[in-house]
């Protein structure tokens, strides 16, 4: 790397040059064994299959490898080293999904039989631990958003928005006007669920596009509602880290046509107890759990929407919520206009668990900080990439962001024919990750920042030094970023595969009848 | 706001006052809160949050986390048998250690170039069960069964264009109110009854609802009941005759003795994966699975990730990426099938390590092995005057309905009886299932040893007379 121009790692991800795993497999050999049968047991009943009905038993064995448990071990151990975490790189190139540290002592608590042992039907009062927690976290999220109660039962983000198109499709129902009422409104920079997880409910989508200040405007709201509007999901401050400084117009516009307001404060990272939904007349709002509570996000879950809801809604909340009274806690099922279930049991308790640790190790003070902090660090890149060739932000020009900045490779591709997606693929050259932006690509040639709280100064700038060398490339040596990755653990994909339905393969079986055995 | 003689928090190294001084500085403004200057006061907060007082050390958040935790009792130093949708399985050690990893604990959404290790690690656990449920499609894990059977019927709706479904009325209760606000209001669930002496479908009832207008029908086998539906390929018969789907939710921890349902006529196969290798987590653990015929009608209804295996530029090197994203909302928002995020992806993996432990051998050995100590158990449970077990005459896996009515005890009774002795007794059902009033859901797996089952014959003698 003589032409380096900075201080980027000499870094090479490991490759492994790793078998699929079917490749492993030796006739015989086997990775963990069954708990034995007593005697007694075989005496009594027999082999077990035998009392099934013929035509139930399965004739040919699953088709599964059989390989020792040392060799499984390193194959899926080889697989991890292939990856990179937020532990290792500087993860603050997935902007809108506040990749922030994920403290180990949460792991470990989560770990201990108290949380990993207990069964979810067990008697209330062998659970008090679990229940406990539920309860208090949502006490801590209803003084977070000013909400009047929380259920942790939705899955994830997209969970909980479906949650929430419920909640608004039963409020009208019982006010008679469903029919009526078909539309949701939403805004291109809220989150693509927004949108489609109302669908699923049945519901039209108004989409609404921002003005040149990246804003909505008030007018374009005024125009869409009517009394067949249903409901607005909205996220403040959008995916280009702009608030909407009229935010309590739109809620009061929408609650003035007969909606209801859903905030997606999936990412509420930027504003902990700086500005709350309940202030901006929400009401309904989630937390993403995995997110700005700092649950890992596990290559994509587990994740948890914690939903929370004003009085008047939250007898439409998904059963059961948690209930204290005197020294007990318990499950309450009778909610009379309650949406039912979204998810078996009661919400993702692991998840759960480390959002309470994480409040419980920060507090009041603590919350704040981590906003402001996250708000100094993006500020900070913001100036400092903006200073970088090729780099802008659009909307806004001058202005400050919240917890993150979309922006734009626009001039940078003009210039050298270099694509966002061609830098993605050259950071990972540094073990760095960049992530392009939502669909669809509204400022051209996208990408999204957002640094949280977590890295310290040294490693956002040893990130602005990967994004400078890659542009210093681009003008210089244009093919060097467009062949990218040069080493990462492989090479450039055919990707003409993955929407040819002739060529696809998502089981290795698959591939196997389509493209026969691979040397 | 921070007091200046206060340490900084670890998890935010840029409060250190210098270093903050210095971005400040850089930024060109005096103070942070110049930076939310687009926030307008009327919408501030400026209260403060009344959150208990934290602790900041490690060693306290442990203790004081420790000891709420201790308030539960466990099903380790318990004896439990309890099922319904959340087992006690034996996870090997392996599985915890590649899902705690933090190459796959801490990471998201990288490309697949960075990210290679996820993708293929996913795609391996699309493979294996591919290979347990015998399809060639599954996806990337969704949030759990309930998730699963949901949106497998709204992709019958979709597939077929015509919106009734039919769900066995021996479904989970959850799994029930989960489709049923899921469908609605655009796809309408009718209920199929259940013979009362086996359990099994009605199949009369079956072929009277169904027609024409019907997407497909529902039905769990091994059902929530317990009980094995030897009817498997009768009720696809009847389904497809009408041009219908016949969706079944299986339990794959199963599949080693028990024949997949795509062998008797399935066309969507759902169910979970917290059995395969993941902890119970109080319920919290759950990842659905949805699994198909490799057929681009099929394929193109998934609104989960599904990743695929190709070629790179350089030979013998192979590659992992989405196949048809442009399906999804990610690509699409709500043009896209239905809805896509995060999920659950870490129990895939786990779940890949899990089946690639346990190979074909320990699948059916697994299965063998639960099938024994059921029916021990049921054997044994049996010979309590009173008692009866199962309470449905047909074979059963793991799960069955003890019938406590001759007993003259409520089930709420035995059960604080049991309690008492440190035995978590079977899911009370009295309340999900009028017909089965006085009656419990235990659950056998292979953790229980024959003297666990004969124990809780004992605590049961006792509490019974």
């Amino acid at each position: 790397m003589s032409e380096n121009t900075s201080n980027v790692r000499k870094f090479h991800q490991a490759k492994w040059d790793e078998a699929i795993i079917f490749h492993l497999t030796n006739e015989g050999e086997r990775g963990v064994l069954v708990p034995d049968v007593e005697p007694e047991v075989e005496a009594a009943v027999g082999d077990g299959v035998s009392a099934l009905p013929e035509n139930i038993v399965r004739q040919i064995p699953p088709a599964l490898p059989e390989i020792g448990q040392m060799r499984v071990l390193k194959h899926f151990l080889r697989l991890s080293q292939q990856n990179l975490g937020a532990d290792l790189n500087v993860d603050i190139g997935q902007g809108t999904c506040t990749i922030k540290y994920n403290p180990k002592i949460n792991e470990v608590l989560a770990a201990m039989p108290g949380a990993s042992e207990i069964h979810p039907l067990q008697d209330e009062s062998t659970v008090q631990g679990a229940l406990e927690i539920m309860y208090k976290l949502d006490t801590f999220l209803r003084e977070i958003s000013g909400m009047d109660r929380f259920s942790l039962q939705p899955s994830s983000g997209s969970a909980a928005i479906l949650n929430m198109a419920s909640i608004v499709q039963k409020y009208h129902e019982v006010r008679g006007e469903t029919d009526q009422r078909d539309e949701i409104i939403t805004t291109i920079f809220s989150h693509p669920s927004d949108a489609a997880a109302a669908a699923v409910k049945g519901y039209k989508v108004i989409t609404l596009y921002q003005e040149e200040d990246g804003l909505v405007a008030l007018d374009s709201l005024k125009k869409a509602v009517s009394d067949r509007t249903a409901g607005l999901f909205i996220t403040n401050p959008e995916d280009t880290g702009i608030f909407n400084p009229k935010i309590i117009e739109f809620t009061q516009c929408v609650h003035d046509a007969g909606g209801l307001c859903g905030y997606d404060q999936a990412n509420v990272n930027g504003i902990f107890g700086i500005t709350r939904a309940k202030e901006a007349g929400f009401d309904m709002c989630f937390f993403n759990l995995h997110k700005s509570f700092s649950a890992p996000h596990g290559c994509g879950g587990p994740a948890s929407g914690a939903l929370g809801v004003t009085e008047e809604l939250v007898d439409f909340l998904p059963v059961p919520v948690v209930d204290y009274e005197g020294t007990t806690y318990s499950l309450k099922y009778d909610l009379p206009h309650t949406i039912g279930k979204t998810r078996g049991f009661y919400g993702v308790f692991p998840v759960i668990l480390k959002a309470y640790a994480w409040i419980m190790s920060l507090g009041e003070e603590g919350l704040k900080e981590v906003a402001r902090i996250a708000v100094l660090n993006n500020n900070y890149l913001l100036k400092k990439i903006c200073e970088i060739r090729g780099a802008a932000s659009p909307f806004s020009a001058g202005k400050h962001r919240i917890e993150q900045v979309r922006y734009t490779w626009e001039k940078l591709t003009q210039e050298t024919g270099v694509t966002t997606h061609d830098v993605t693929l050259r950071m990972a050259d540094f073990g760095f990750h960049l992530w392009s932006s939502h669909h669809p690509f509204i400022v051209p040639e996208p990408f999204t920042i957002e640094p949280t709280e977590s890295y310290s100064k040294a490693e956002l700038d040893e990130y602005l030094e990967g994004l400078r060398q890659v542009v210093h490339e681009a003008y210089n040596d244009p093919e060097k970023v467009k062949t990218a990755p040069h080493s990462s653990v492989i090479h450039k994909m055919d990707e003409s595969w993955m929407d040819d339905p002739e060529k696809w393969a998502i089981t290795w079986r698959a591939y196997l009848k389509k493209h026969g055995d691979a040397p | 706001m921070y007091e200046p003689d206060k340490p900084v928090h670890p998890y935010i190294p840029n409060s250190a006052p210098k270093v903050k001084a210095k971005m400040l500085e850089e930024i060109g403004v005096n103070d942070i809160d110049e930076l939310y200057s687009d926030i307008p006061e009327h919408l501030r907060f400026r209260g403060k949050m009344n959150l208990p007082k934290p602790f900041l050390s490690e060693y306290e958040i442990k203790r004081h986390v420790e000891a709420i935790l201790a308030k539960n009792r466990t099903c380790r130093e318990n004896l439990s048998f309890l099922g319904g949708g959340c087992y006690q399985h034996y996870v090997p050690a392996v599985c915890d250690e590649i899902n705690g990893r933090s190459e796959f604990l801490t990471a998201y959404a990288g490309e697949p170039y960075e990210d290679h290790g996820r993708f293929q690690a996913l795609f391996e656990y699309e493979s294996l069960m591919g290979e347990l449920l015998d399809m060639d499609v599954v996806n990337v894990p969704t949030y759990d069964w309930c998730q699963a059977a949901s949106t497998a019927l709204r992709m019958a709706e979709r597939i077929t264009g015509r919106g009734h479904v039919l769900v066995s009325d021996t479904v989970s209760p959850d799994r029930m109110a989960a489709i049923h606000n899921y469908c609605h209001p655009v796809v309408q669930v009718t209920r199929v009854k259940h013979d009362a002496g086996s359990g099994l479908m009605d199949l009369e009832d079956l072929r009277a609802k169904m027609s024409q207008e019907v997407a497909g029908v529902y039905f769990e086998n091994p059902s929530y009941l317990g009980f094995i539906d030897h009817q498997g390929q009768a009720i696809a018969d009847i389904v497809h005759e009408q041009g219908g789907l016949s969706v079944v939710g299986v339990d794959p921890v199963s599949l080693g003795v028990i024949k997949p349902p795509s062998q008797y006529g399935a066309d969507i196969v759902v169910g979970d994966i917290q059995g395969l290798g993941v902890h119970m987590g109080y319920g919290g653990n759950l990842a659905g699975f949805i699994a198909t015929r490799d057929e681009e009608t099929y394929v193109m209804e998934f609104p989960s990730r599904l990743f695929g295996v190709c070629r790179t530029e350089v030979e013998g090197e192979w590659g992992f990426s989405d196949v048809a994203y442009d399906r999804t909302s990610f690509g699409v928002r709500e043009k896209g099938k239905e809805f896509v995020g995060t999920a659950a992806a870490l129990w895939g993996i786990t779940a890949a390590v899990f089946l690639s432990l346990m190979g074909p051998k320990g699948m059916q050995e697994l299965g063998r092995h639960i099938l024994q100590k059921s029916q021990y158990a049921m054997k044994k449970l049996s010979q309590i005057p009173g008692v009866k077990a199962p309470r449905f005459a047909s074979s059963h896996f793991k799960e069955f309905v003890v019938d406590f009515s001759e007993t003259g005890k409520t089930v709420d009774a035995i059960q604080a009886g049991l309690l008492e002795k440190g035995i978590f007794g079977g899911r009370d059902l009295s309340n999900d299932f009028p017909d089965l009033d006085h009656c419990a859901l235990y659950c056998i797996t292979e953790v229980h040893t024959q003297e666990d089952i004969d124990r809780l014959v004992k605590a049961l003698k006792d509490c019974l007379t």
